[in-house]
């Protein structure tokens, strides 16, 4: 015995007192056909029975810790269990919104002419009849896509320049002034600003310089420029921020004038972040409806012309979808225009901020050989 | 002294030096005046409620009883959706920052974002076409086992189109709002504190609470203050989900309205001095999320100063 | 294409602080002269007023004269951009334009300013900016790639001849090789006698061989403790600076006593 110098054992005994290894699995499996026993006996929904689950195994693997390995890793096994349990949790919203969204949206966006139709002439009796006879489903979406890209083009074209300029100002300019400081709280105060309040100052605005009622697309772009704005400034003061200081210097030490360097060498470095940012900042803004809901109103029909008429937008043509169906009695048909449209929104939100990464990584600055 | 060579001037590049820092310089000023004009705006625009005979103002009794039920249903609204998002969010967070895989994190963080992204419309039309219908039985359950308690009082609506359901929409919506900011933080504690801990012995839970959590806890608190600032001012998820009606104390029946949904709701189709009263209710929003995110902006502030983060 | 500098009763603040005080010191036209000291002794700051690069730092100034041939850069009516393309800059580490091609590195002081500038001539002026840079030969075939997937001796090497492409009187290089491994360095040390030809050229390093390598005249600056000023304590040809020094700081510093 004492010429072994490494005892044989069984386990070392820097595992001793420890779950085995696959102890998560045998609980997991016991707390799932436990689940499934329990909502037999109460009625089964896949829902129950996952939520049953989770907490027969969450208590299985804490108590069966607090017995083999004690109170201490016992906790650390409960906070594991709570925080994945929590992300799980997270997910479920995602998963059931998009899932609605698709199941609900696809007839609608599927119709013949959804895409291409607007809703003008469109009544309460031709939903009755496409209910009651079957008829096909009339009226489309194509005025609020004009209306929503029109509305955001413009607020677009307002906010990146004064954005961008704003954030050229605090990072180059600024350097710490009672103005920059002012500038950079204030815009933090902004980002704060409820939609549904920016869309009431553009109303308010125009009700007193263009007159009680004054109701457009251009009301709508100058809403929608209050909530961009102070995202592109913080989105693309962070970018010109991470430009080197050594390229600025290397600009200036050729004798190059400040005002080029920003504009050809800082602006070109950074662009990638800066267009990324932009482009997130355009998809939180078309999904906005209470800001357009008082500002353009709503319309049935296709207006090209954002500086007089009502206009309508995506989200607004869902909210009124919903809200007041064409047809009161058989909401059906306006129902499934509205989630044509929510469709088609999310497709849109979706591929902006798919379209950010890949700005992103394109024009980011080349390296290699 | 002759200096020629040297001043020597080349006119354009500096006109252009000067024009163009201008252009900034008035860029950020426009922002300044926005900010100003927005309030400037709505007070002028207000006022004619404010001073507006009492039995004009809709309810008959002046604007101050009009508005306190919208602003203690907005608050109510508000507090269900942090309430139900803050643990979640913070769970959410610390997975990401120190529970998943390291190279699953950044895709996970970016599932979370993709809450952030989808419009606030959507979350409404699913919360009164989907939740409300769903949830409506676990209300029935409340309302007959927890009726002692006031906000759970029955009978409970049956379309299930409550200030809860509509809470717990508005939790969904926060929800990555407070996360990110928290994942933010949790990130920056200190490896050299962590290590620490976990030298010392500690689980993963207990270096956690020994580290993480305190130093992220100013940052926690001003995402959950910004969270609220978002639920605050959120309109279309109450809009469409809730059927408001007058204040109530109880969750799960029909009332109770938010200030943002009242105007949503009254705007297009108000004219004359009901225009005022609902550009006033704007104000009262807009002063009210104004003092709660200058707090939370402040909190971060101070934070900076002494974490040595950033 | 060179010109001499002559400084009097230079100061250099920042905000309050006074970081080096009374520089006098004449830099002949067409040498190298070198500028060694402990860190933290002034001399990157005052190599950077000799082109008013300091301005760039917030809360920078001088008092004194800087005199180019006689021109006083402080003058009234003195534009900073001007000084500036007279006299270039080579900073510590390598820094090419990212978004830039080698060519358009070369370029890059002609085409920001907007120049008109043919191709023709623009070829020329990018072989022979190149070419005086030593880098000809080693990306002659590959003008249109990236700068910045070029080696660090390389880039620095490029930085160079970007600052050469303005034809510059005077270059002024601060620690140009402390990013370097010893092989760079060496293509370095032996452009800046190549470039001694031609310009006037000013170099700071810590590296007191580099100094007695490169240099015709070297300049020890020192700090009498923290939150003292940086001085000039002695100027001269460098093999007396490092064979012979009159001041004993001076002694002590080149024989590796301190700093």
């Amino acid at each position: 015995m004492t010429s072994t110098l490494t005892p044989v054992r069984k386990r070392s005994a820097l595992t001793k007192g420890q779950l085995p290894k696959t102890a998560p699995y045998i609980v997991l499996a016991v707390a799932l056909i436990l689940g499934a026993a329990i909502l037999a006996l109460i009625g089964f929904n896949a829902f129950g029975w996952g939520l049953v689950s989770a907490i027969l195994f969450a208590a299985g693997l804490v108590g069966w810790s607090l017995v083999v390995e004690g109170s201490r890793k016992a906790k650390d096994k409960l906070a594991t269990c709570l925080v994945v349990g929590s992300f799980l949790i997270a997910l479920l919203p995602l998963v059931s919104v998009i899932w609605t969204v698709l199941v609900n949206g696809l007839p609608g966006l599927l119709d013949p002419g959804f895409l291409t139709t607007s809703m003008n002439g469109v009544t309460g009796a031709f939903d009755n009849k496409t209910v009651e006879q079957g008829a096909p489903l009339l009226g489309g979406i194509y005025h609020a896509i004009v209306g929503t890209l029109l509305i955001t083009v413009l607020a677009t074209l307002i906010s990146v320049p004064v954005g961008l300029l704003t954030a050229i100002y605090l990072v180059e300019y600024g350097q710490d002034r009672a103005l920059a400081r002012a500038i950079t709280f204030f815009v933090d105060v902004m980002t704060g600003i409820p939609s549904i309040v920016a869309g009431l100052f553009a109303a308010a605005a125009f009700f007193a310089v263009v007159g009680p009622g004054t109701k457009t697309g251009a009301v709508a772009a100058v809403a929608l420029s209050v909530l961009m704005i102070p995202v592109v400034v913080r989105s693309s003061e962070e970018m010109l921020k991470i430009v080197p200081n050594e390229l600025r210097e290397a600009a200036y030490a050729l004798g190059v004038r400040k005002w080029r360097t920003i504009l050809k060498v800082v602006l070109p470095t950074a662009i990638s972040g800066i267009a990324s940012g932009i482009t997130l900042a355009i998809a939180r803004v078309i999904g906005e409806t209470a800001p357009i809901l008082v500002t353009a109103g709503f319309a049935t029909t296709i207006n090209t012309n954002v500086f007089s008429g009502w206009m309508a937008s995506l989200p607004t043509f869902i909210y009124t979808q919903i809200l007041n169906p064409t047809s009161p009695s058989n909401p059906d048909p306006s129902s499934e225009r509205a989630w044509g449209a929510a469709l088609v929104l999310i497709i849109l939100v979706m591929l902006l901020n798919l379209g950010a990464r890949l700005v992103a990584s394109l024009f980011a600055p080349k390296t290699g050989r | 002294m002759t200096t020629t060579s040297l001043t020597k001037s080349r006119g354009a590049g500096h006109t252009g030096d000067k024009v163009f820092s201008a252009a900034t310089l008035a860029a950020g000023c426009l922002i300044l005046a926005v900010l100003f004009g927005v309030a400037l705006f709505l007070v002028v625009q207000a006022i004619p409620a404010l001073v507006a005979p009492a039995d004009q103002i809709q309810g008959g009794e002046g604007f101050f009883t009009y508005i306190w039920p919208l602003v203690i249903g907005t608050l109510i609204a508000a507090v269900i959706a942090l309430v139900i998002a803050t643990p979640l969010a913070i769970g959410v967070a610390l997975f990401i920052s120190h529970f998943a895989p390291r190279n699953l994190a950044s895709g996970l963080g970016y599932v979370v974002d993709l809450l952030a992204a989808i419009p606030s419309v959507v979350y409404g039309a699913w919360g009164v076409a989907f939740l409300a219908k769903e949830i409506s039985p676990s209300y029935d359950w409340l309302a007959k086992n927890m009726g002692w308690l006031p906000i759970f009082q029955g009978p409970a609506s049956a379309t299930g189109k409550t200030i809860l359901t509509a809470g717990i929409v508005l939790a969904v919506m926060v929800l990555p709002i407070i996360t990110s900011l928290t994942r933010e933080i949790f990130l920056q504690t200190p490896k050299l504190h962590e290590e620490a801990a976990l030298a010392l012995g500690a689980t993963r839970w207990e270096m956690i609470r020994m580290t993480v959590l305190p130093f992220g806890r100013p940052g926690i608190i001003s995402a959950v203050m910004l969270g609220l600032g978002r639920a605050l001012g959120e309109t279309m998820a109450v809009a469409l989900v809730l059927s408001s009606g007058a204040l109530t104390a109880s969750l799960i029946q029909t009332g109770n309205q938010t200030i943002a949904a009242e105007i949503a709701l009254n705007f297009p189709e108000a004219s004359g001095l009901k225009v005022n009263t609902l550009i006033a209710a704007g104000l009262v929003l807009f002063v009210i999320t104004l003092g709660v995110n200058v707090i939370a902006r402040g909190i971060i502030s101070r934070h900076k100063e002494f974490s040595g983060a950033n | 294409m060179s010109k001499r500098i002559d400084v009097k009763d230079l100061n250099v603040y920042y905000g309050k602080f006074l970081a080096v005080e009374d520089v006098n010191i004449n830099i002949d036209a067409k040498s190298v002269t070198a500028f060694i000291g402990p860190s933290g002794c002034g001399k990157s700051t005052f190599l950077r007023t000799l082109n008013r690069m300091h301005e760039v730092i917030p809360g920078a100034r001088v008092e004194g004269e800087v005199l180019l041939d006689g021109d006083n850069l402080y003058g009234p009516g003195v534009d900073p951009v001007t000084v500036r393309s007279q006299i270039g800059m080579v900073f510590q580490r390598p820094n090419p334009f990212p978004t830039m091609s080698i060519r358009d590195n070369v370029l890059a002081g002609v085409k920001l300013n907007n120049k008109k500038i043919s191709k023709g001539e623009a070829d020329v002026l990018v072989e022979r900016s190149l070419q005086g840079a030593n880098l000809w030969n080693e990306v002659k075939d590959r003008l249109s790639k990236p700068g910045s997937g070029l080696s660090g001796g390389q880039q620095q090497r490029l930085c160079i001849a970007r600052a050469i492409a303005v034809e510059p009187q005077v270059i002024l290089m601060d620690e140009p090789c402390s990013a370097l491994d010893p092989i760079s360095t060496l293509a370095i040390e032996d452009l800046i006698n190549e470039l001694k030809d031609q310009y006037t050229v000013v170099i700071v390093t810590h590296n007191m061989q580099q100094a007695a390598r490169v240099s015709d005249k070297t300049a020890f600056f020192n700090i009498a403790g923290t939150g003292k000023p940086g001085k000039l304590i002695e100027f001269g040809d460098t093999p007396t600076i490092f064979s012979n020094p009159t001041e004993k700081a001076t002694e002590d510093y080149v024989s590796g006593r301190f700093g």
